[in-house]
């Protein structure tokens, strides 16, 4: 089911938690708001379920298939929705956890206890767990806590699932194993989602299409590709990956760097800024020799070669530093060690102030 | 199993604390109880027995369980609607409502006896609503009701009122995802988990219920039969100088005690484990 939220608005108190966002998810994809804390994506995901009621407004409009559901309360807007801290019933089994919306329903709809129970197991087998259906929630890792939160909402077939910050509350590996196999499921059942996190890695990886938040506004709506390598604004840019500003030009074919900004924190998350050139770290050459003057002069400070690239931090004349990311070949050829001089000549770079977005050589 | 008393822990001291709580208890609450039933058996077996089963002391125990249970039951319930609304809601003087909940514990028990007595009285603010019903509020079985209740209240919400802290907004938000009705969220989801709190709350008020005398000797009239708490039979006894007598009832009243707190307590262990969720 497609879901489309046109004009919302929400504020709580003095906290503006979204300004006149609009949005379309469409039918049967995996779709994430991705943003830093206090970017309202929560507050915009807990309006769609119904848990949080938008400012009044006449433009704004929630709509479920086309639909409005706005005066539809919580419990007859058919979501499901996973919580960062799983809000399981801790008093309950698993099993009972997973049936507690079932049992639910009114009488007329509510299937009989045997049909709750062949439920109940065919969800515990989608979520690896089967056997464990009379164990309680205190006796399970976190990453079951949380499969287990999701069969919950799977079970009484809803129409769209909303997942809050899911994996938030995970460490690492279970984190990076629970997300491939949530897409791995949603390939399988092709329920309309949104997924919430503040974790870039996640959402370029799981969604089909990612919305980045920033300010209670939306910057970009793009496929992981696009808002990665096409970033609109110099926050998308910053957001999703390590990045370099210089003061420098782009003109028609040619990048042209001088210093990189000094105090990246400072300027972090600003607007737009005149005159300055992004690159990621992977779009950065270094050069032992400079050709015809072209490059910034710096010195090596830190190696990180632990990984399937090599990880290079530079100092600049100036005192900024310098990120560059190669192959370990390429590494290996250069023959870097920390402390010598070397120069860091661009391969790709972008600016936001003036109409041209990027060019490539 | 082997029992261990001492295991190697981080924290330090558990020698001395346990020797201490054993001391301690044996001090304020077991020497004292164990002289009171040394000095019952000093009166033979016969007689102990004629004591107890005497009828007006049998009618005293029984008023004075029933009272009190009675009383602890509507602390219960209305404990619980006051803890709720103290916990979950905000409006103004909001502080002093929640203050006004320990003044009975404050208060010395006879001058809320005087108190309640002379609102419920038949020409009270209250009593005069109830005597062209012919409902006597004071010096009736109500009236020691009505004492117990008031005494009993501060336990049940000051038990309650951490339990409901303690909820979790998002279990409440999943249930409604899930298709649940507020009262089903409430009987389902909420209710499971405040049950320990509200066993113990009713077992501490009724426990002080069974101990109160000074505002219940104002309000009861001290009927004989009727309106007569254990209690205060005990006190009666001691001013015949009738002490064997005044221990015998005492003991009656300290083993029954006894016995319904420790099943309370064991219902609420039981629940509070389910709520754990400890299979």
């Amino acid at each position: 089911m497609s879901i489309e939220v046109r004009h919302i608005s929400k504020s709580f108190g003095n906290f503006t938690a979204l300004r006149d966002v609009s949005l379309q998810v469409h039918d049967g994809e995996l779709l994430a708001l991705l943003g830093p804390s206090g970017s309202g994506k929560t507050t915009l995901l807990r309006i769609i379920s119904g848990l949080e009621v938008p400012d009044a407004n006449p433009d704004s409009e929630i709509l479920f298939h086309g639909q409005s559901v706005v005066d539809r309360p919580v419990r007859h807007r058919e979501v499901g929705f996973v919580f960062q801290h799983y809000a399981l019933f801790r008093h309950m089994t698993v099993a009972d956890n997973i049936g507690f919306g079932l049992r639910m329903r009114p009488r007329a709809t509510r299937p009989s206890k045997s049909e709750i129970r062949d439920r109940v197991g065919k969800l515990l087998k989608l979520i690896q767990l089967e056997g464990f259906g009379d164990r309680f929630p205190s006796q399970l890792s976190g990453g079951q806590r949380q499969r287990v939160a999701l069969a919950r909402a799977l079970a009484v077939e809803p129409k769209v699932l909303l997942l809050d910050e899911p994996f938030g509350a995970l460490d690492a590996k279970v984190r990076q194993g629970l997300r491939t196999w949530l897409r791995r499921l949603h390939d399988e059942i092709h329920l309309t989602s949104v997924l919430v996190t503040h974790d870039q890695e996640e959402a370029l990886e799981v969604a089909d299409r990612v919305v980045v938040m920033n300010q209670s506004r939306i910057e970009q709506i793009g496929t992981p590709d696009e808002v990665f390598h096409h970033p609109k604004t110099p926050f998308v840019m910053e957001f999703l990956g390590q990045v370099n500003v210089f003061h420098g030009r782009v003109t028609q074919d040619k990048i042209e760097l001088d210093d990189p900004f000094v105090n990246e924190a400072d300027e972090h998350h600003s607007g737009s800024r005149p005159q300055a050139v992004y690159a990621r770290p992977h779009e950065l050459d270094i050069q032992r020799e400079s050709t015809n003057g072209e490059g910034i002069a710096a010195t090596v400070r830190r190696l990180h070669l632990a990984g399937p690239i090599a990880r290079v931090l530079l100092e600049a004349e100036n005192g900024g530093h310098v990120q560059v990311h190669m192959s370990l070949e390429r590494f290996y050829e250069l023959a870097l060690q920390p402390g010598v001089a070397a120069f860091v000549v661009p391969k790709n770079g972008r600016v936001f102030d003036a109409t041209v977005a990027a060019i490539r050589d | 199993m082997v029992w261990r008393l001492k295991k190697h822990s981080v924290l330090p001291g558990f020698g001395l604390t346990l020797g201490f709580t054993v001391f301690y208890l044996s001090l304020i609450v077991l020497l004292p109880l164990t002289a009171l039933c040394l000095k019952s058996t000093s009166m033979g077996w016969p007689q102990f027995w004629e004591t107890v089963s005497h009828p007006r002391v049998l009618a005293s125990c029984r008023l004075t369980f029933e009272t009190a249970a009675t009383a602890a039951l509507i602390n219960a319930v209305g404990g619980f609607i006051v803890a709720w609304c103290l916990v979950r809601y905000d409006f103004p003087l909001k502080r002093v409502f929640d203050a006004m909940v320990d003044l009975p514990f404050a208060l010395p028990t006879a001058v809320s006896g005087i108190a309640l007595t002379t609102i419920y009285a038949s020409s009270g603010w209250i009593g005069q609503w109830f005597a062209p019903w012919d409902i006597k509020l004071v010096y009736s079985r109500w009236g020691i009701i009505i004492a117990m209740t008031f005494i009993g209240l501060p336990f049940v919400v000051r038990t309650l009122q951490p339990a409901l802290e303690d909820l979790e907004k998002e279990n409440e938000e999943a249930a409604a995802c899930l298709g649940a009705s507020r009262w089903q969220t409430f009987r389902f989801v909420i209710w499971p988990t405040i049950i320990p709190a509200l066993l113990t709350g009713f077992a501490m008020a009724f426990a002080r219920g069974l101990g109160e005398y000074g505002s219940i000797v104002f309000i009861s009239g001290n009927m004989p039969m009727k309106t007569e708490i254990a209690s205060l039979l005990i006190i009666t006894k001691l001013e015949q100088h009738d002490l064997a007598g005044a221990t015998a009832i005492a003991v009656i009243l300290l083993v029954s005690s006894f016995v319904l707190l420790l099943c309370i307590n064991l219902l609420q262990w039981w629940s509070s484990e389910r709520v754990r969720g400890v299979a």
